[in-house]
């Protein structure tokens, strides 16, 4: 087989190299102090605020031609975002890319971390809207800033008492903050709270937030646990039905509207995932019915 | 000028800086791990790896400092040639590159602040000899523990408690470097 090529009319990777350096400098002091928000010169990129730029920009500065991407979107290498990034560096790197995640190197992902599990050698990145998990209790960033010197977290645990109190339970389901190696709050990017647990991880997790210009990161076996009250115990949470096209009880669910009559299905949000056991010869609740 | 000067920056940055940086990814990720690095050729004392570091993390942006031994004219001028990196002094420094011994004392580096933490010298610390033995390690991106021989433990151990402020160290021998960021715990081995 011969190597895929870059079109030649882009740097390696797009970003020019003292791009890169400044992206890589932060990602290794990321690295050192797990959870903690470095600011970066994040950079115009060829797509709009909200469709990965973040993201985009730490796997351009991670890859080598001799990584397999794979690109995920709410679990799904199929939707337009990831199809999109994919492409990207199809032509601008010249990497190959995959949909399986066992078989990746490189994983960028908008709001899921793959069911399977992640192993050594594996670097998943995150897009990231907002970062900075006390901002919608504290707009100012003189005052937050102040607020991670200080480990000053108890106005976030007031927002999770005043879940309780109102809600009778702690009512985030996504962007559920986290404590890493017991120092830094940290937002893991709007992923459902059922993936939290997976936070822990034997990959290298890195996490870029494009227009607002920072990037952080949890090392590998790294402690994170999900903020919560000894007698309102932190709950990783999901559908409660099995997945109706291959059958998983475990995985984490998409409910889709199918007529107008009320009708719905779920399936799993990984699409790997699900066809992987499908093929396996695992089947659901519709799997035999033509469920378009 | 000398050809040892000019020569010696990677053939093809672009895929050279994008592996050597991965090497020190996963170096600083999983601190105590050992990676082979290529590339890059620098006047003596400078070894194959930290000449690498240095062309992969280093540019006009980073301010370097040379401890005495690493502070010698064909260094000086292959850094202005490939890097130009301004040479400043230790408490100013962004990167700095030396012999263990040569980088102390180590209390003159910057080591952040609390709303900046990461405004922390990156020390390039060349040893004579780096293997997974020694020392005991331990804390994020170790399973359990790993080995490195590190020059010594009491400076490590001070650096860990100022956490999450301090400094981070990679360690360069020959072609193959390692990394200690300030969130290791280190104990006699």
């Amino acid at each position: 087989m011969t190597a895929m090529q870059h079109d030649p009319a882009y740097n390696f990777a797009y970003l020019d190299e003292q791009t890169k350096r400044m992206i890589r400098r932060a990602l290794l002091k990321a690295l050192a102090i797990p959870g903690y928000q470095v600011p970066f010169a994040s950079r115009e990129m060829p797509m709009p605020y909200g469709w990965g730029t973040g993201g985009v920009q730490v796997t351009a500065a991670c890859l080598t031609p001799e990584d397999r991407l794979k690109v995920i979107d709410q679990g799904a290498d199929d939707t337009t975002n990831a199809v999109s990034i994919r492409k990207f560096f199809e032509r601008t790197a010249g990497v190959e890319t995959t949909e399986h995640t066992t078989e990746s190197t490189i994983i960028q992902t908008r709001h899921r971390i793959p069911e399977a599990p992640l192993t050594e050698g594996q670097i998943l990145v995150y897009q990231v809207p907002i970062p900075e998990p006390l901002r919608f209790l504290e707009p100012r960033e003189t005052e937050t800033r102040k607020m991670h010197a200080l480990e000053e977290y108890g106005l976030m645990y007031v927002k999770l008492y005043e879940d309780i109190a109102h809600n009778g339970a702690i009512s985030t389901a996504y962007a559920y903050p986290v404590k890493v190696e017991g120092r830094y709050v940290m937002d893991p990017s709007p992923i459902p709270k059922f993936d939290n647990p997976r936070l822990e991880s034997a990959a290298i997790q890195l996490f870029g937030a494009g227009r607002e210009q920072r990037i952080y990161a949890v090392p590998p076996h790294t402690q994170v646990v999900s903020l919560d009250f000894e007698d309102h115990p932190f709950e990783a949470s999901k559908a409660d039905h099995d997945c109706d096209l291959c059958g998983c009880g475990t995985s984490y669910l998409d409910e889709v509207i199918v007529d107008d009559a009320g009708g719905r299905m779920f399936v799993c949000s990984d699409t790997d995932f699900c066809a992987g056991r499908r093929a396996e010869g695992h089947s659901g609740r519709l799997s035999g019915e033509d469920a378009a | 000028m000398r050809d040892d000067v000019l020569s010696g920056g990677f053939a093809d940055t672009p895929v050279e800086a994008a592996r050597a940086f991965r090497a020190a990814l996963e170096a600083m990720a999983r601190p105590g791990s050992i990676h082979r690095v290529e590339g890059a050729r620098a006047p003596a004392p400078v070894s194959e790896a930290a000449a690498v570091l240095l062309l992969t993390l280093c540019d006009r942006e980073t301010p370097l400092y040379l401890a005495p031994g690493h502070d010698v004219a064909p260094v000086r001028d292959w850094v202005a040639f490939h890097i130009g990196a301004p040479l400043v002094g230790a408490s100013e420094a962004m990167f700095a590159l030396g012999g263990w011994q040569a980088l102390a004392p180590l209390d003159a580096y910057r080591i952040g602040t609390p709303d900046y933490p990461d405004r922390a010298v990156t020390l390039i610390a060349e040893l004579v000899n780096l293997a997974p033995e020694g020392a005991r390690l331990s804390g994020p991106g170790i399973r359990e523990t790993a080995r490195l021989s590190l020059p010594e433990v009491a400076a490590f151990q001070r650096n860990h408690h100022l956490f999450p402020l301090g400094w981070d160290a990679f360690f360069t021998c020959g072609d193959r470097l390692a990394a200690l960021p300030r969130t290791s715990v280190v104990e006699a081995g």
